[in-house]
Order: structure tokens, then C-alpha cells, then sequence
């Protein structure tokens, strides 16, 4: 993608500050007395969850510059993963159904990856669709997969060999809080790694990268199996945390919703996912409860976005953030 | 299968064939001429399919209704050219991504609020009301031939209209390089607005026609967009005759497998794209 969309790669001072506002605003709110606080508690779960998933695909669309439009099928892979696992009368440990959801979400990756990171483009949306759409029909069509109602996860995983209580609300708002970080700060890492700038570089110019001796095919092949994997991470946390999975986690429309996350915050920097899920999702609650026909609203807004904040949010408050040190 | 049920399901799938071709000719159009990705498209095909039924029920022929929703449909595609996408034909493909993924929105909600979200049913023309009898018990409904035979005059239509006409060397010019056509002296800006608009009148007559066959409801524009997304990956991007091929193909492998593999029917046609792309990476038809 375009230069100026990466440019905040090296997050500016103004930046930094609100995020780390923000991450102090959502370690507090548990503690705050709010009336409805269970709802909200739930809401900013849903939130976070949301926000791993988009910096999972800031990794491809982002850093790597491949704009998966399927990206959704490893999120729901793991979330079935997860509800296939959970037998129906106990729950499941934790510390090793998680990895193992997050590793059939990136082997899924890792198949799918080998077709699509071949191509380029606009070739690249129009097949990573196709794939998910393929996955998407595999659970739809078959009942043994639990067909087009879904599948119920009957119990939260258990986790008390770390000493939590998933099933209480806070304690399960903070585990994925604590995710969020940890993803964060890995893929922050990432970023800044070789195999990060060797990303960075297929974005900017693959022949270049080729010619120089980097073997494009596995990085991004590498790259879209992670992004897997991660998205794996939240997809198994969605379904824990709502009980219940069903193809459309898998669908389109998931799939749209990450990638606008993702604009609307401001790519290749992971920071901009989180920003991009959390304002994506309360803009969404807030035309919902406005009006019935708050897809009118909602499909205006997304135009709105693409011709106005190119650079996403954290443009915005980069610009803003410049003029407060001019003054 | 005995003959007469394999001929049902070859002509089936011709048809679905034929009628993909509709759809993805014009996404394939409007993306090799003009650089666009059009997530919208599968919005005009159910525009085309409401409009139709819209008209049928209240002019009471489906023939009126579908050369009225030809015009608006024309003239829709005409204006939204005219007043959005021209704006992103430089555009980054993520940018048109996303406005076209927001028009999805807003043409899904205006649907729901002028017609609300029920599904209708409309009524094949009384005069092809009838079936060409194959067996005792098998026969073949004459309306699916006419379609299929409308498609194909459309097919040859714009094939002409491409290759054999002063237009269509303008249209080809400008897909080879703009600027030096535009220096020609030949108004590009117009050009494009004739081939989106031409994009969006054959993906509306692909609605308008399959509307008796296929009921018209609400969300329908998605499943076939995705389908039109595999056939113009296998045809090749920008390939009208690729699209051809892959449309048909993909009629056949999704009738069949329907026949044949009920339990896989769903991702038949995926499989074929995942075999196609391991062998041609860029589609069949590679421009």
C-alpha cells in the first residue's frame, strides 16, 4: 500500500500517550461503580476480542500489504475448534485447547496461504474471499459440523490451573485484556524483527525483495499462517466468551468488518487495529440503537471514511498531536 | 442418471452458466477498463431482480418490467459512475473496497426500506408458461430456454460490441493505456461512464431474468457475487472470453455436483477454483 498509510509505523509521542490512556482506561472500568456495568463488562470483552482479530489482519493487510477479504475463516475455524472440543457435560482446560484451536486455524492458514499468497492484487482479495466462502459452506452444509444453526459451547473452558474463574465476567474481561496486551507487545515485536522489515519490504516492492534474495513466497506464507493463528486466538475467545458458534462468524461480512477495522484505525502499526475495533464496534452499537435502518447510516459512515481519513483515526490524532507541539 | 435427467442438468447448468457470464462480463469489464473492484456488483443483479418483480406486479408483464428495469438500471449505473466512482478510479483497490462495501450497506437498507424485507415470488410470462416434454415424467421448462437464449444474443451482442465496433476500440484503447487514447481526442471520461453503465444493465437483466426462477429476496446479491469472484478468478482478470469459459464451467460443476455430491455441493466450485489457481495462478485466460 501507499507510503502515507504506513508512515505511523514509529508510533509519535501523542500516540503512545492515548494508548496508554486508553490500555488505563480498560485495566480501571471494572472497578468503576456503573449502572449495567455486567453489560458493558461483556460489551468491552466482545470489543477486545475484536480488536486481536484486527491486528491479526493489520499483519497481511497492513505490514505485508495482502488484503485478505477472508480472513474470518481461521476465527471461526478456532471457535469450532473450541466447540467441538468441549464435551458436553465438563468443561475444558484452557492451557491446551486454546493452542490446539489456534493450531487448526493455522494449519488452515498455512493450506489456504499455499493457493492465495501465490497471487497478487486484487487477485489476492477475489480468492482469499473464495476460500472462506468455501469454509464457510463446509460447516453450512454439513450437519455433522453443526450446519447453518451453529453448535452451542455449552461450557466456558476452565482454567483454574491458572488460578482463574472464566465463567466470572471480570475475571474473563481481564484473561482477555491479558491477551490483548501479550498480542500487542509480540506483534509489536514482530514489526521491528527481521522477518517484521522482510514484511515491510514485500509491501513496499516484492520484486525488489526478490531480487535482493528473500524468498517472498515463504515469508508471506509465514505471515498469513500467524495471522491465522492470531485470528484463531480471538475466534476461540469469541466462542468461549459467547457460548455459541455458527458459520457466520466465518461469513463476508466478518471478514469486511476486520479489514474496516483495520482502515478506520489506521494500518500497519497494530495500534491502529485496536483503536480502528474499538470505534468500529461503539459506532455500530450507537447507529443501532438510533435507528432501525442503521445500515443506511452505517454504509455512509464507511464511505464517509474512505474519502475523508485515508490515514484512519490515528492520523487524526497524529495531526492533531503535531499541532499541540507547534503551539 | 439416464439420458433425459442428464440432458435436464446440462441445460441447467448451461443456464446458470450464462447467466453467471451476465454478471461477472461486467465486473470483469469494469475492472479491467477502469481499475475498480466492485463489491457492489451483486447489489445491481438484485436491484435488476426487484425491479423486476416490482414492475411485474404492478404493470402485470414481465416483458415491460424488464425493459423498464433495463433503462432505470442503465441510468442508475450511469449516475453513480457519474457521481462516485470516477472519484476512485486512481484510488487505492483497499479504498474501493471499502466504498463499495459501504454502498452494499446503504443499497441492502434502501432495498429494505422501498420494499421491505419479505421474499417474493414472480410469475413467468403466461405465453412461456410451458414445458417441452422429454419423458413420461420429465419435461423442460420453456422459460429457462428463452433465458438462456436471451443470454446468448447478450453474449454475442457485447462481443460485437467489443471487437467489431468503433466503441469497442475506444473501450480497448482506453483499458491499453488512458492517457494516450484520452490524447487521441477520445473522451475517455464518457467512456467509462458507457461501460459501467453497461456493467450494471447486464448484471440487473441477469437479476431481472432469473427472478421467476430464482425467488427475489433480501441479501441475494451476496451468494452471487462471491460466485461471480470464482468465475472471473478462473477466467482471468479483465477476460471477457475467460469469463465466458469459467461461467460455463462453473454452471457445470455446481449443477452436477449438486446431483452427484449433494454433501460437497457447497464447495464444488471452490475445489475447481483451488485446481485452477495451482496451475494458473492468474486465471485460464490471462490477459
Amino acid at each position: 500500500m501507499s507510503a502515507a498509510k504506513a508512515q505511523l509505523e514509529k508510533l509519535p509521542r501523542s500516540i503512545r500517550f492515548v494508548l496508554a490512556l486508553g490500555a488505563i482506561a480498560l485495566a480501571a472500568f471494572p472497578l468503576l461503580p456503573i449502572a449495567g456495568a455486567d453489560f458493558y463488562l461483556g460489551m468491552l470483552s466482545q470489543m477486545m476480542i475484536l480488536a486481536i482479530f484486527a491486528m491479526s489482519l493489520d499483519l497481511l493487510q497492513g505490514v505485508t500489504g495482502l488484503v485478505s477479504l477472508g480472513h474470518a475463516a481461521f476465527f471461526g475455524i478456532a471457535g469450532y475448534a473450541l466447540a467441538f472440543m468441549t464435551p458436553p457435560d465438563a468443561p475444558i482446560a484452557l492451557w491446551w485447547s486454546l493452542p490446539l484451536a489456534a493450531l487448526a486455524a493455522a494449519l488452515a492458514a498455512l493450506v489456504i496461504g499455499f493457493f492465495v499468497v501465490r497471487t497478487h492484487g486484487i487477485y489476492f482479495i477475489m480468492v482469499t474471499m473464495a476460500f472462506a466462502q468455501m469454509v464457510y459452506y463446509l460447516f453450512f452444509d454439513n450437519k455433522g459440523l453443526g450446519g447453518s444453526d451453529g453448535i452451542y459451547v455449552t461450557l466456558r473452558p476452565d482454567a483454574t490451573a491458572l488460578g482463574l474463574d472464566l465463567d466470572n465476567k471480570t475475571v474473563f474481561y481481564y484473561f482477555t485484556l491479558a491477551v490483548l496486551l501479550l498480542v500487542y507487545a509480540g506483534l509489536r515485536r514482530l514489526l521491528f524483527s527481521p522477518f517484521g522489515r522482510a514484511l515491510a519490504g514485500i509491501r513496499v516492492n516484492e520484486h525488489r525483495m526478490r531480487a535482493v534474495g528473500y524468498g517472498t513466497f515463504g515469508y508471506k506464507l509465514t505471515a498469513f499462517t500467524i495471522a491465522g493463528a492470531l485470528a484463531g486466538v480471538a475466534g476461540y475467545l469469541w466462542a468461549a466468551q459467547t457460548g455459541f458458534v455458527n458459520p457466520e462468524l466465518m461469513g463476508f461480512h466478518m471478514s469486511a468488518h476486520a479489514i474496516m477495522m483495520v482502515i478506520l484505525g489506521g494500518m500497519g502499526n497494530f495500534a491502529g487495529a485496536i483503536v480502528g475495533a474499538f470505534a468500529f464496534e461503539y459506532v455500530m452499537h450507537l447507529f443501532k440503537d438510533l435507528t432501525k435502518h442503521w445500515q443506511l447510516l452505517m454504509g455512509g459512515f464507511i464511505v464517509l471514511v474512505v474519502i475523508v481519513a485515508p490515514r484512519g483515526l490515528l492520523g487524526l490524532i497524529d495531526r492533531f498531536g503535531k499541532r499541540g507541539e507547534k503551539a | 442418471m439416464d439420458f433425459a435427467n442428464f440432458l435436464i442438468q446440462l441445460l441447467n447448468s448451461v443456464q446458470y452458466g450464462l447467466l453467471l457470464f451476465m454478471l461477472a462480463a461486467g465486473l470483469t469489464l469494469i475492472f479491467g477498463i477502469m481499475g475498480v473492484v466492485n463489491l457492489a456488483h451483486g447489489s445491481f443483479y438484485m436491484l435488476g431482480a426487484y425491479l423486476a418483480w416490482y414492475f411485474s406486479s404492478t404493470l402485470g408483464s414481465l416483458t415491460l418490467a424488464i425493459v423498464l428495469g433495463t433503462v432505470l438500471a442503465v441510468v442508475f449505473g450511469w449516475l453513480l459512475e457519474w457521481l462516485l466512482f470516477r472519484h476512485f478510479y486512481h484510488r487505492d483497490h483497499l479504498d474501493q473496497v471499502l466504498l463499495t462495501f459501504g454502498l452494499i450497506y446503504i443499497f441492502e437498507e434502501v432495498r429494505s426500506i422501498f420494499w421491505g424485507d419479505d421474499v417474493h415470488a414472480v410469475q413467468v410470462p403466461e405465453l412461456l408458461n410451458w414445458s417441452i416434454p422429454l419423458t413420461d415424467t420429465l419435461s423442460y421448462p420453456i422459460y429457462r430456454l428463452v433465458m438462456s437464449g436471451i443470454c446468448i444474443v447478450l453474449a454475442i451482442g457485447l462481443y460485437l460490441l467489443i471487437s467489431k465496433t468503433r466503441l469497442g476500440m475506444k473501450i480497448r484503447a482506453g483499458a491499453f493505456n488512458r492517457d494516450m487514447t484520452e490524447s487521441l481526442g477520445v473522451n475517455i471520461r464518457l467512456i467509462h461512464g458507457v461501460v459501467f453503465a453497461l456493467g450494471v444493465g447486464l448484471a440487473a437483466i441477469a437479476g431481472m431474468l432469473a427472478s421467476p426462477i430464482a425467488s427475489v429476496y433480501p441479501g441475494m446479491g451476496s451468494s452471487v457475487l462471491i460466485m461471480c469472484f470464482v468465475v472471473v478468478v478462473i477466467g482471468g482478470i479483465g477476460s471477457v472470453r475467460g469469463a465466458l469459459v469459467a461461467a460455463l464451467l462453473v454452471g457445470l460443476v455446481d449443477t452436477f455436483g449438486k446431483v452427484l455430491l449433494p454433501q460437497i455441493a457447497g464447495m464444488a466450485v471452490y475445489m475447481l477454483m483451488a485446481i485452477v489457481l495451482l496451475y494458473k495462478p492468474e486465471g485460464l485466460f490471462k490477459q
